[in-house]
């Protein structure tokens, strides 16, 4: 076991722009460190997340997922986190369906001014993923995903 | 992936910022085996003239179709790209960015590991830029009014410089006179200039401004639309008062017969009547009905302010009235509270007779206030001692931990007015004296020689338990000297305490309303700490004065000014620029359920009866994509953040190395 690697689980973040992607942001400003685990896709609004990208996420080999938006009723969209929190609950009961440890999938909610925030956030959701040890979806289970493009 | 598109990559060292952290060359050499790449170059600053040129120069020699750049965050520097792209001759939206400086070489330390991340995020970007499509930005023209939230000194400055430019201002006020908490102010440090006698003149000229519609005792209660076209929806409360018919002749409020009414604006040391003018240089000079204590409100019988109004502009039947002003920019002018000392009891704060907030002290000194300015106990006799309190509040964990500023400043303020007034002795305690602005560190030498005690210690509280003789009928202050490293009991007769400045109670509800964020300490957020201190992310919103942080009057009034000057920007442009990321419906697809009319936050969707298909107004919208993730037949699809373009993201980083 000592001489075994550390498994460094791979996981795909979604953050809105206007919230978690400006606090990522505001960390790397702030210089606070943190894992390097979390590869982070910027999108308009945590409402943009298309459950079937989580999915994706893990057909492609993700361990896990991180969605971050606005605070409850900070959303730019006046409503975006809300659908993003109503996807992600049916979201859980379905992978669950899948064989998917529901842990392996974290929305939470990162403002603009919460750099230490977003660190601490991401530090404790890839040690929880580590915990969780490889999911190996794909290959496990080969899924072709008519959406995957390499 | 075979492709015919031909890709530039560009990796910045950001100087060392990102090649300290990043192995660039590897990430460049990297950057050659992706699939489409043709030209892959590093360069010390991307984003400087010469590194734009390599750009441009590569686009032109090298036939590139599609570029990418990986460095700062697409937030900093986008634009700038997209520009240079644009310059080169291609479409501004065949570029995509990868941020490998605030999110991958600032927070990471291990090399290896951060090189790693750049190159999925490197893979990430080089594999959607292949799906980008060219757009249009539409333009759309720019409403040529202003609307400005708050009339303290921030918002007339902002208001007047807006107004002088010859562009039309509605400038919002919740209470009943403009002015803020300025207008409450005898002098103002570090000069001691008479606050009335700088800030009534600009409240006049404000309410005479044929180019300002001011209006008081009204509040925003929403703001829609977007850059340049937002409509601002204010609610004007009636205040019984027709302000057309009244001349503030005065009349109304001598007569009214409901005198002890605690008055907001003197902190509650003197009574207003129910019909009532904040104070006398009250900005516009038209009395308002506090309809809470008027007698005829609440006994259905007096009316007396009106039997005596020549000018019969007393209206008892007056409703609010919501007013739809479309406007180009909106500047949040909404100010600051001060800390309620009430929250810090060990200050004996409402328990002790002479224990002062700083509003309290203000008025009291002021000579237009309750004591027409003399400095005097409860009992009417003038203090022979007396102690400022100093970071009541202000950086402290348990309360605001952020610094006041302006504490400091207005102690040594209140410690002068104190040894002018009665010459008492005055005793400040203090953590650090922050006398950071232009003349104040010499105000803070003159209150010196002017034979103030200044004690290094934050005192711990205030008590009327007496240790010894002296201390007997006094209040005692019990601190610890840190410079002489014992703890001090000081018995004066009066207390002021320096409280701290903290967002106001409603900023959670205005953000809202305006749509920007606040910071950790809940002061509105500001788009760039350096470079956007006025401005927010949202294009014509922008910031002035206390909302967004503690200031003094002249940072408040150089904010007013800069939000003035950013507005004025966009609206003297004439037209704004909006990102085309918003929705569209495939008709063929649609399978006419209407989940996205349901899920659109804009009312951006619409269905057409006869196609039986669902419609985006694209006016509308405005680009948050919910409607995509909601459709279920894929019909609906956000420009620049399709799918396809996201789903090639999610791949590139997840693909073996």
């Amino acid at each position: 076991m000592e001489n075994q690697e550390r498994f460094e689980p791979r996981i795909v973040g979604f953050l809105c722009r206007w919230c978690t992607y400006t606090g990522a942001d505001l960390a790397g400003t702030s210089r606070i460190q943190y894992q390097p685990n979390v590869a982070a896709i910027r999108v308009m609004c945590s409402g943009r997340v298309d459950p079937s990208f989580v999915l994706q996420s893990f057909a492609e080999g993700a361990d896990g997922v991180f969605i971050g938006g606005c605070h409850p009723g900070d959303c730019h969209y006046s409503e975006g986190n809300y659908k993003a929190v109503r996807r992600y609950r049916l979201l859980l009961k379905m992978l669950a369906q899948f064989g998917i440890d529901e842990r392996r999938v974290r929305l939470e909610w990162v403002s603009a001014s919460e750099g230490e925030r977003y660190a601490e956030v991401i530090n404790e959701f890839t040690d929880s993923i580590r915990t969780l040890g490889p999911l190996e979806w794909n290959k496990e289970q080969p899924v072709v995903s008519e959406r995957s493009i390499a | 992936m075979s492709t015919n598109e031909r890709i530039g990559v560009y990796i910045c060292h950001c100087g060392s910022n990102i090649a300290q952290t990043v192995d660039c060359g590897a990430l460049t050499e990297y950057a050659k085996t992706l699939p489409g790449v043709v030209v892959a170059k590093e360069y010390k600053y991307m984003c400087s003239d010469p590194g734009q040129d390599l750009i441009k120069k590569d686009v032109a020699e090298n036939k590139l179709t599609r570029v990418v750049v990986s460095s700062c965050s697409p937030l900093m520097h986008e634009e700038t790209f997209r520009t240079a792209v644009e310059d080169a001759g291609l479409n501004r939206f065949l570029f995509q960015m990868s941020n490998i400086r605030e999110q991958v070489s600032w927070v990471h330390k291990d090399k290896v590991k951060a090189t790693e991340k750049a190159k999925k995020l490197l893979r990430a970007a080089a594999n959607r830029v292949l799906h980008q499509r060219p757009l249009e930005r539409r333009e759309v023209p720019v409403m040529p009014e202003v609307v400005v939230v708050g009339g303290g000194i921030a918002g007339i400055e902002a208001a007047l410089r807006l107004a002088d430019a010859g562009k039309k201002v509605h400038l919002v006020e919740k209470e009943p006179t403009i002015g803020g908490h300025m207008a409450r102010f005898d002098k103002t440090f570090p000069t001691l200039d008479c606050a009335a006698c700088i800030l009534t003149p600009k409240m006049v000229s404000v309410g005479q401004h044929p180019n300002i519609n001011l209006m008081v005792c009204s509040e925003v209660e929403e703001v829609s639309g977007y850059t340049g076209n937002f409509k601002v929806k204010v609610r004007k409360k009636a205040t019984c008062v027709d302000n057309e018919k009244c001349v503030g002749c005065g009349v109304c409020w001598e007569k009214c017969p409901a005198k002890k009414i605690s008055s907001e604006f003197e902190e509650g040391l003197a009574n207003r009547t129910a019909i009532y003018i904040p104070f006398p240089q009250a900005v516009p000079k038209r009395p308002v009905i506090d309809r809470d204590n008027c007698i005829y409100f609440k006994t259905g019988k007096c009316k007396v302010c009106e039997k005596f109004c020549d000018r019969k502009a007393i209206d008892f039947e007056q409703k609010d009235e919501v007013v739809e002003l479309t406007v180009g920019a909106v500047i949040a002018a909404t100010g600051f509270e001060t800390l309620d000392p009430r929250e810090l009891p060990r200050y004996g704060y409402g328990r002790f007779d002479n224990v002062l907030s700083p509003l309290e002290f203000e008025r009291m000194t002021n000579a237009s206030g309750p004591t027409a300015g003399k400095v005097l106990l409860k009992d009417g006799t003038a203090p022979k001692s007396v102690a400022i309190l100093h970071c009541i509040g202000s950086r402290d964990e348990k309360h605001l931990k952020h610094c006041s500023r302006v504490c400091c400043m207005y102690s040594l303020k209140f410690a002068h007015l104190v040894e002018e007034k009665t010459h008492a002795e005055i005793t400040n305690f203090y953590i650090d004296i922050r006398a950071f602005g232009k003349g104040y560190e010499e105000f803070y030498h003159r209150l010196l020689k002017e034979g103030v005690t200044f004690v290094r210690g934050k005192a711990a509280e205030v008590t009327d338990v007496v240790e010894a003789p002296e201390e007997q009928g006094k209040l005692v202050v019990v601190a610890e000297d840190t410079l002489l490293g014992k703890v001090r009991r000081v018995p004066v007769d009066m207390v002021v305490l320096s409280t701290g400045l903290r967002a106001r109670s409603d900023a959670g509800h205005m953000a809202h309303v305006l749509g920007i964020s606040r910071s950790a300490d809940g002061f509105f957020l500001e788009r760039h700490p350096k470079l956007g201190p006025v401005d927010t992310p949202t294009e014509g919103i922008y910031l002035a004065g206390a909302c967004q942080g503690p200031k003094d009057i002249p940072d408040s009034v150089a904010q007013g000014a800069a939000a003035a000057a950013c507005a004025l920007s966009l609206i003297v442009r004439g037209r704004v620029v909006l990102e085309p990321v918003t929705a569209e419906i495939d008709e063929k697809k649609c399978a006419g359920c209407k989940l996205c009319i349901a899920n659109c936050p804009y009312s951006a969707i619409e269905y057409d009866e006869g196609k039986k298909v669902s419609v985006v107004i694209e006016a509308l919208c405005k680009g948050c994509g919910t409607c995509v993730a909601t459709c279920p037949s894929g019909a609906a699809r956000q420009k620049n953040f399709e799918d396809a373009q996201i789903s090639s993201e999610i791949v590139g980083i997840l693909a073996s190395m």
